[in-house]
């Protein structure tokens, strides 16, 4: 038998040389630094992610109807009589909202150890192409449905386009292929969601791990292993504070995957709509072009973005500001590696500005996550009766704008005149064991 | 090879026009792409204008029509609510309409329509386009302890006066708009149609 196997293997390799040393590249020969934390799951998390959505995906289309006047109804008839169906939704609602929790701690991750940096600023490039094409994804699942969030949530995002100067109405009609989010909206968005954007998608997540693979894991001291003593257990060549991903990191990522499998099948079988923060209860009623959602707001995902948006009002009577707050605040988080200059990479050794910075930073995207998603707007007059809510809300939301914007400034600031006091860094990674 | 001599220039030209052409030929390809994204002869044929019966809407009462798919609002304003009109001035921004797209001519008013009593706008946020909420009770409301009666937005927070104008210092930038409507008669409008053209 093994006999068989090893002939089959040589009959490949002589037809496809490359597959074997490929393998060994990524996998076995694959040297990360010995020092990855629990930081360092997500990324292996987001992937199970991924193929969770593509393959409930696949499923969820076998019975889907792509019109206006079907899909409501077969997305009912998915929950209520396909056999499983209701797991198959689940699975697939639920591992939206999760794709977005394991990719923001995995973003925040690259800040805090400064992985965007030199020499992986390629690597955070993708990664940020990677979150633009995973909203425009979500965006246009949560569409489809066609209950009546979808229908509003679809026209109050493609109205942002309606606000850029002279093009906007035209080009709000184009998207939509309507004068409203119609059926033709519907079907196009679809298309996108099924096929063009997971090809994207799928794409760019093998050039992020490409471009990783050329130069290497950072690791949470920040210290470049390759550059420390070379020579460990299994080649003289590599770096000594390196181990081969497989077999040492797949099975720590299998630890990783078991935690998060058993969170998220919790969820899925006895809180699929998380208290309506994953699946929102308007969203329980078709659309209705003449009724507006009494409380209209995106997926929590969106909601810090949204809420940028929101609070910041119309100039000389344009609504673009917001749009371009909420955009630039995306696009910021882009240019990292050219705003923060700091030589340190990892939050252990910087300066103290910089933690409290990212401390602001972390809490005005979480704030403006519940100002976005109408919390501030509900407990204002319960905690303050007779305040007056408007006001006060758009206080609170615009002090965290500026805590958020406020952190890219301080940090090319604080970096680029070199008032940051660093902590010395260490030769070699630190190990906690 | 009869002649070993590489001649760059003609490469360089050779190299110029293929990618010129080519990328033309590209260009001129994704313009059909393009365009089968914009409405559909079907979906602009669905623009034709409606007549509406408006005996029944009382007075202070809207009611909600759909032109072209989109939600017309008519009211019928009481004496009492178009008064409230008068003093709001100062906390809106665009209160003489000046934006002349916002509005056709002859509802370019104090009241922004043809007849005093009847309002008919469109009935979509000029922020991102939700359709705002009916609130017209002259009464303090959680967003606005002033409250005269209007439209409120519960996307964003952007609020309307009766008129369907917009206040100042809300995310919405323009009034609401009136689309092109006339009188048939005392009980009927016709939305989509000017009165001019009308005759
Ligand atoms: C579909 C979504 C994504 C997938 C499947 C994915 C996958 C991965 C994987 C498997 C790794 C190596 C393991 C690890 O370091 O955790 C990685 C590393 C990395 N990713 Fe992602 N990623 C995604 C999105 C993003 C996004 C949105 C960003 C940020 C903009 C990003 C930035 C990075 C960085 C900077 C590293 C290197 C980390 C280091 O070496 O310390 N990734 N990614
Ligand atoms: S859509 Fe009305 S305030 Fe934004």
């Amino acid at each position: 038998m093994a006999n068989v196997f090893s002939r089959i293997g040589d009959w490949v390799n002589e037809r496809a040389p490359n597959l074997a040393p490929t393998y060994r590249k990524h996998m076995t020969e694959y040297f990360a630094p010995k020092n990855f934390n629990l930081w360092y799951y997500f990324g292996s998390l987001a992937l199970l992610v991924l193929v969770n959505q593509i393959v409930t995906g696949i499923f969820l289309t076998m019975n889907y109807k792509t019109s206006a006047l079907e899909a409501f109804n077969s997305v009912e008839y998915i929950m209520r009589d396909v056999e499983w169906g209701w797991l198959i939704r689940y699975m697939h609602s639920t591992g939206a909202s999760l794709f977005f929790v394991v990719v923001f701690l995995h973003m925040f991750r690259g800040i805090m150890y400064g992985s965007f940096k030199r020499p992986r600023e390629l690597v955070w490039i993708l990664g940020m192409l990677i979150f633009l094409v995973l909203m425009a994804e979500a965006f246009m699942g949560y569409v489809l449905p066609w209950g009546n969030m979808s229908f509003w949530g679809a026209k109050v995002i493609i109205s942002l386009f309606g606000t850029i100067p002279y093009i906007g109405g035209s080009l709000v009609e184009w998207i939509m292929g309507d004068f409203l989010p119609a059926d033709a909206t519907l079907n196009r968005f679809f298309a996108l969601h099924v096929i063009a954007l997971p090809l994207v998608l799928l794409l760019l997540v093998v050039l992020h791990l490409a471009a990783l693979h050329e130069v290497g894991s950072n690791n949470p001291d920040g210290v470049d292993v390759k550059h420390g003593p070379k020579g460990n257990k299994w080649n003289p060549e590599k770096p000594i504070d390196a181990i081969p991903f497989h077999p040492y990191y797949t099975v720590k990522d299998l630890v990783g995957v078991g935690f998060f499998l058993t969170i998220a099948a919790f969820i899925i079988f006895f809180a699929p709509t998380f208290g309506g923060w994953f699946l929102e209860h308007d969203n329980f009623t078709p659309a209705n072009n003449l009724v507006t959602p009494s409380h209209i707001k995106p997926s929590w995902y969106f909601t810090p973005f949204y809420a940028i948006l929101r609070m910041i009002p119309s100039f000389f009577g344009t609504a673009i500001w917001g749009v371009i707050g909420m955009f630039g605040a995306i696009l910021l988080l882009a240019l990292l590696p050219w705003i923060d200059k700091g030589e340190v990479r990892s939050v252990r050794y910087r300066g103290l500005g910089f933690r409290i910075a990212l401390g602001v930073l972390v809490f005005s995207f979480l704030a403006l996550g519940l100002v976005g998603a109408g919390v501030t707007a509900e407990v204002i007059p319960e905690w303050f009766p007779g305040a007056d809510v408007t006001t006060w809300e758009n206080a609170f939301g615009r002090l965290m704008v500026l805590g958020y914007f406020g952190f890219f400034v301080f940090v090319w600031v604080y970096t680029r005149f070199g008032f940051e006091k660093t902590k010395p860094v260490p030769e070699r990674v630190t190990m906690h064991d | 090879m009869a002649n070993e001599v590489v001649d760059h220039g003609r490469r360089r030209f050779l190299t110029v026009t293929t990618a010129v052409v080519g990328g033309a030929g590209v260009v001129a390809a994704v313009v059909p792409f393009i365009k089968s994204w914009e409405p559909s002869a079907r979906a602009k044929a669905a623009g034709a204008p409606v007549t509406v019966d408006i005996s029944a809407i009382e007075a202070g009462q809207k009611v909600t029509f759909a032109w072209r798919s989109l939600p017309v609002f008519v009211v019928n304003r009481t004496k009492d609510q178009l008064a409230q009109l008068k003093g709001l001035e100062p906390r809106l921004l665009d209160p003489m309409s000046s934006d002349s797209a916002q509005q056709p001519k002859y509802a370019t008013n104090e009241t922004r329509s043809i007849k005093p009593e009847w309002l008919v706008v469109i009935g979509l946020c000029t922020h991102l386009g939700c359709v705002p909420d009916f609130v017209p009770d002259i009464k303090p409301e959680p967003f606005d302890a002033n409250w005269k009666g209007g439209f409120y937005c519960p996307c964003h927070k952007s609020r309307y006066d009766l008129s369907g104008r917009v206040f100042s210092g809300v995310p919405a930038p323009k009034n609401l708009p009136v689309p092109p409507y006339h009188f048939i008669d005392d009980t009927h409008i016709q939305i989509g149609v000017d009165p001019k053209e009308a005759g």
